[in-house]
């Protein structure tokens, strides 16, 4: 019952900021449509760092592909919003025109969400096998070629690119889908499920050896990581209503790392932080767009030469916040008499 | 029958091309077990520096001695930024975790790739003619002097190199590095030392690559490094990581087949050929054609 | 546990606000217009852009210094868009998000015109591509224009080269999948080719920003074909013929305004010698206009223009002329504007906009002979 009236709160508060942010609330009130965009990138990219980093940082288990899955979601979306939009609508055709958007935008980014996690199936089981680097080059290579096979699909655009979605997501969408994707992670982690991840992690022979199937526990991660991947791909899709196969490169993928590698592998917070931090940097310094990536490259080495575990490690915001203290973590040590 | 031929001699050369530079990644796997991220922009470098090189000879008449001059600048110019990435950048980090090699060995391709488009600016250059021309026909199939060339080098360094790997002490002090770090060590060997050669090896091979790659297709840009570099990284796996012969067959190979696809079936694919390998490589048999299979210790 | 989601999210949400605000808007001032420019000022057409950026600037400064439009400056701001569609995209977006342009001049390549132009049509802001030639550009919406002809002509123009001038009957085609220009030209060649009972023996494709084409070469060598059409942009042209020459292909290659750059000869060299294509102006044209804008143009900029830098030239000028007559800045009252000009006298030729918002105009022919294009004659649409 909590949890519903805290869900049920979330939204509504997303509403009110988010009419603020648009004006569509109060007339005059409103932010600069640059800043909203930023903003709205920020969101994406939230849920893009969060789900790897359930991947990559709780399971250990190093993918650099997302961009690929995140692609799949982007595409699929897009071709069922402009061929069967209409007639998607055309089934709610009784209910006003927000609904009827809000539906279209859900429906199309499940299907996006599903492909993205069967592809996410499909080179989960192979690669999963593999450790480390190979597993790296492999998650590389597979994005790789998702792109390539995407380019080579005239259906939507190939090499020229895809336009023509209609504008369905917006500020209030991508953080409620931001929001949900940091709660779904949070609850994996806090799981049992959760703590099979990260014994796999910390030593994947020993799970094994305590009789965790790692190898199901691996790919359904995977799965979830790239479903997540594929519903940041929609929603980036009907937002900047463009799409080219240039902006899904593993040039993206690194970029969603050094998020995760910024703020810290394993904690969630950390993935938050660092996708906010990485894109208010980058569109902060855009007038030294050239100096920019090398500065974040430098910084990046740096980073892992001298605190590899990012700005918070395995912490979670909740152990700034103190005052509650969960039953989980053990209790503060005595102090002597 | 002479388009298949013709097909073939642009295979072997872009072939010969990707070996030399896998040969730099699976040496420096070898010691080290780090796929070297970088080093395709070590072979973007080598081609720059051809480049800068061979436009001070400008106005001398294209010759064999000025190219070769052009090639050995080239390749001690890398073989001083290998050495200098190894120091400052993998050094430091040598006994960190997987991950964090990994990571910081894309920064420095990051570093590398953008602070080449801000030094050199992002456009496009253009090699000089370097070596005189001339063309060669044989049976039907036409063999350009670069392409020559190209394959002439390549053979001679992988010569070489071999005889420096299975001959030489140092060469020696590298196997056994490459076999067991810590032993190597208790043995008296100076690992870091022999960890900076390889290195310097390995950068030198590239930016023979590089300048070969310049004369053969006169374009060259600052992210040039990132498709070579992840191609002859795939043909490194191919032939079996660690393996130098291996290499050396990988990137035949793949460049082989990358010719032949564009050529009989469509040039859109001609990325994901690389790829497609590698995963079926990784899947069916990991250590690569000639590799041996790692057993992981416990 | 959602709570402590809702706090941080808000907490970030604050803190990347106050740190963004200070990167601030340049919008244009009560006494400027500003208009938007994007183009590829780096990357594989880097000379397309800047060609056209200069002439826009020449343009402009000319205009500021007679008076300016309804007694105000004209500024221009550029962004680059490194010869990306998806970057076009951003920049654009950024141009009227953020500068608050009144109109949109670019882009020279077609797909990175189609990639920008929904953004401006869904804004009201009207583009002027100065040189995009697929005829999908201007299909977007009412208030994207251009001012050069149309692929279908220029194809039609490319197959008249082959089957008139070269007098050949059997041509390979060699064309550039990753943009809408080269993929358009090669269709409409096709079908206008055949049209006149010529054969196309081969077809082999590649991709922009590739550098390797000996193995697509050496599949249309084995077709024997008498001209090799490759309506692709000058980079990758210049390398094709260099590596077709080193093959042993001796047959002239065909061409598209793509090939316009004065890089062209730098990077191929003799290969082209005996190459045509279809332009869109010549240097040599005797008309006073002409020679006025390449003697200008060259002692500003140190070059000779090419047809990139004329077409720039004509629609910097043509915003100006239907701001004017439109007696205001605002896009809607631009575009009807723009929709009327007639006879505009431009320096690519008299230029009139028609209804699908495309100008009506002959195309020239243009032979490469020794690092010179040579004109070869005029070919006008058909039914003017």
């Amino acid at each position: 019952m909590k949890a519903l009236v805290r869900a049920v709160a979330l939204v509504a508060v997303l509403f009110v900021v988010s009419g603020l942010l648009t004006g569509s609330l109060i007339e005059s009130v409103s932010i600069s449509p640059y800043f909203l965009q930023v903003l709205c990138l920020a969101g994406i990219n939230i849920i893009l760092a969060v789900s790897l980093n359930l991947i990559n940082g709780f399971t250990g288990q190093f993918s650099i592909g997302h961009a690929g899955f995140m692609a799949i979601g982007a595409y699929v979306s897009s071709f069922l919003s402009i061929t069967f939009g209409d007639r998607i609508r055309g089934v709610v055709s009784f209910a006003p025109e927000a609904v009827q958007n809000s539906l279209l935008l859900l429906a199309v980014l499940a299907v996006g969400a599903l492909c993205a996690g069967a592809a996410g199936f499909l080179v989960g089981v192979p690669s999963l096998r593999l450790r480390g680097d190979y597993l790296a080059i492999v998650t590389l290579g597979f994005g790789e070629i998702i792109r390539v096979f995407i380019v080579n699909i005239d259906a939507v655009g190939g090499a020229r690119g895809l336009g023509g979605m209609p504008k369905l997501a917006n500020f209030f969408w991508i953080y409620l889908f931001a929001a949900g994707t940091v709660a779904v992670v949070t609850r994996i982690v806090g799981s049992s499920f959760g703590r099979t991840l990260i014994a796999i992690r910390e030593d994947e022979i020993a799970a094994e050896a305590m009789g965790v199937n790692t190898t199901r526990a691996k790919v359904l991660s995977f799965v979830v990581s790239s479903a997540m991947a594929g519903v940041a791909g929609g929603l980036f899709a009907h937002y900047l209503i463009y799409l080219h196969p240039n902006s899904f490169t593993f040039i993206r993928s690194f970029e969603i790392i050094i998020m995760i590698v910024i703020g810290g592998l394993g904690s969630i917070t950390g993935s938050v932080l660092g996708a906010v931090l990485y894109i208010t940097l980058t569109e902060g310094l855009r007038q030294f767009a050239q100096y920019r990536m090398v500065a974040f490259s430098l910084l990046l080495v740096i980073l892992m030469i001298v605190r590899p575990q990012g700005i918070l490690g395995h912490r979670e915001l909740r152990h700034f916040l103190g005052k509650r203290r969960r039953a989980s973590e053990p209790p503060p040590p005595a102090v002597a008499a | 029958m002479t388009t298949f031929l013709q097909q073939l001699v642009n295979g072997l050369s872009l072939g010969s091309i990707y070996a030399l530079i896998a040969l730099g990644y699976t040496m420096v796997y070898g010691v080290l077990r780090l796929i070297n991220f970088a080093h395709g922009d070590v072979y973007m470098l080598g081609a720059y520096a051809g480049y800068y090189l061979s436009r001070k000879l400008k106005g001398s008449e294209p010759s064999l001695v000025g190219a070769l001059l052009v090639m050995l600048g080239a390749m001690v110019f890398c073989a001083i930024i290998g050495i200098f990435i190894e120091r400052f950048a993998y050094r430091p980090v040598r006994r960190a975790a997987r991950l964090t090699l990994l990571i910081t060995a894309i920064g420095v391709s990051l570093f590398i790739e953008n602070a080449a488009q801000l030094v050199f600016g992002p456009d496009p250059k253009f090699f000089p003619s370097l070596a005189p021309r001339a063309d060669f026909l044989v049976a039907g199939v036409r063999l350009t002097s670069e392409q020559l060339t190209v394959i002439a080098v390549s053979v001679i360094l992988m010569i070489l190199l071999r005889f420096f790997i299975l001959k030489t002490r140092t060469g020696k002090a590298m196997r056994a590095v490459s076999f067991n770090l810590d032993a190597a060590k208790l043995m008296g060997i100076s690992t870091d030392r022999i960890i900076a050669i390889t290195f310097a090896l390995g950068s030198a091979l590239a930016a023979a690559a590089g300048v070969l790659i310049g004369m053969q297709i006169p374009k060259i840009d600052p992210l040039m490094g990132i498709n070579y570099g992840l191609k002859a990284f795939v043909a490194a796996v191919l032939g079996g990581i660690g393996n130098v012969p291996g290499a050396v067959l990988g990137g035949l190979l793949i460049g082989t087949s990358e010719v032949m696809v564009v050529g009989y079936l469509s040039s859109t694919y001609r990325d994901a050929i690389a790829f497609g390998i590698l995963i079926l490589v990784l899947l069916l048999r990991p250590q690569g054609i000639l590799g041996r299979a790692q057993k992981e210790k416990v | 546990m959602k709570s402590n989601v809702l706090r941080a999210g808000l907490l970030i949400a604050a803190v990347a606000a106050i740190v963004l605000l200070p990167a601030g808007c340049k919008r244009g001032g009560g006494d400027e217009i500003l208009v938007g420019e994007y183009g590829s000022l780096t990357g594989t057409t880097a000379t397309f852009g800047q060609s056209t950026n200069n002439a826009i600037q020449m343009a402009f400064d000319e205009i500021n210094a007679a008076g300016g439009v309804l007694g105000k400056k004209v500024r221009v701001a550029v962004e680059d868009d490194q010869s990306k569609p998806e970057e076009a995209a951003t920049a654009v977006t950024k141009l009227i998000n953020q500068n608050h342009v009144v109109a949109m001049l670019g882009e020279v390549s077609s797909s990175r015109s189609l990639a920008a132009a929904p953004i401006c049509q869904a804004n009201g802001v009207p583009m002027i591509s100065p040189s995009s030639t697929n005829p999908r550009v201007t299909q977007v919406g009412n208030y994207i224009f251009r001012v050069c002809f149309t692929d279908p002509f220029q194809a039609e123009v490319g197959a008249r080269i082959a089957w008139e001038i070269l007098k050949v009957k059997k041509v390979a085609i060699l064309s550039d999948v990753r943009n809408d220009y080269s993929v358009g030209l090669q269709t409409f060649f096709r079908q206008h080719f055949k049209g006149y009972g010529g054969e196309i023996v081969a077809e082999q494709s590649y991709s922009e920003g590739d550098s390797d084409f000996r193995a697509q070469l050496t599949q249309i060598k084995s077709a024997n074909p008498e001209a090799i059409y490759v309506p692709g942009y000058y980079t990758e042209v210049a390398t094709i013929a260099r590596q077709s020459r080193e093959l042993g292909i001796t047959v002239p290659l065909i061409g598209g305004d793509g090939w316009d750059s004065p890089r062209l000869w730098e990077i191929g060299g003799e290969a082209l010698n005996g190459c045509h294509f279809s332009n869109h102006y010549s240097v040599d044209d005797p008309s006073p206009a002409v020679q006025k804008f390449v003697a200008d143009y060259r002692k500003r900029f140190n070059q000779v223009p090419d047809a990139l830098a004329a077409l720039g030239y004509d629609a910097a000028r043509i915003l100006a002329d239907a701001m004017k007559r439109a007696g205001s800045p605002k896009g809607d009252k631009v575009r009807d504007a723009l929709v009327q000009t007639k006879d505009f006298p431009g320096v690519t030729g008299t230029i009139t906009i028609n209804n699908e918002r495309n100008a009506v105009k002959p195309a020239v022919v243009l032979k490469i002979e020794n690092g010179k294009f040579v004109y070869v004659t005029t070919v006008k649409p058909t039914g003017t």
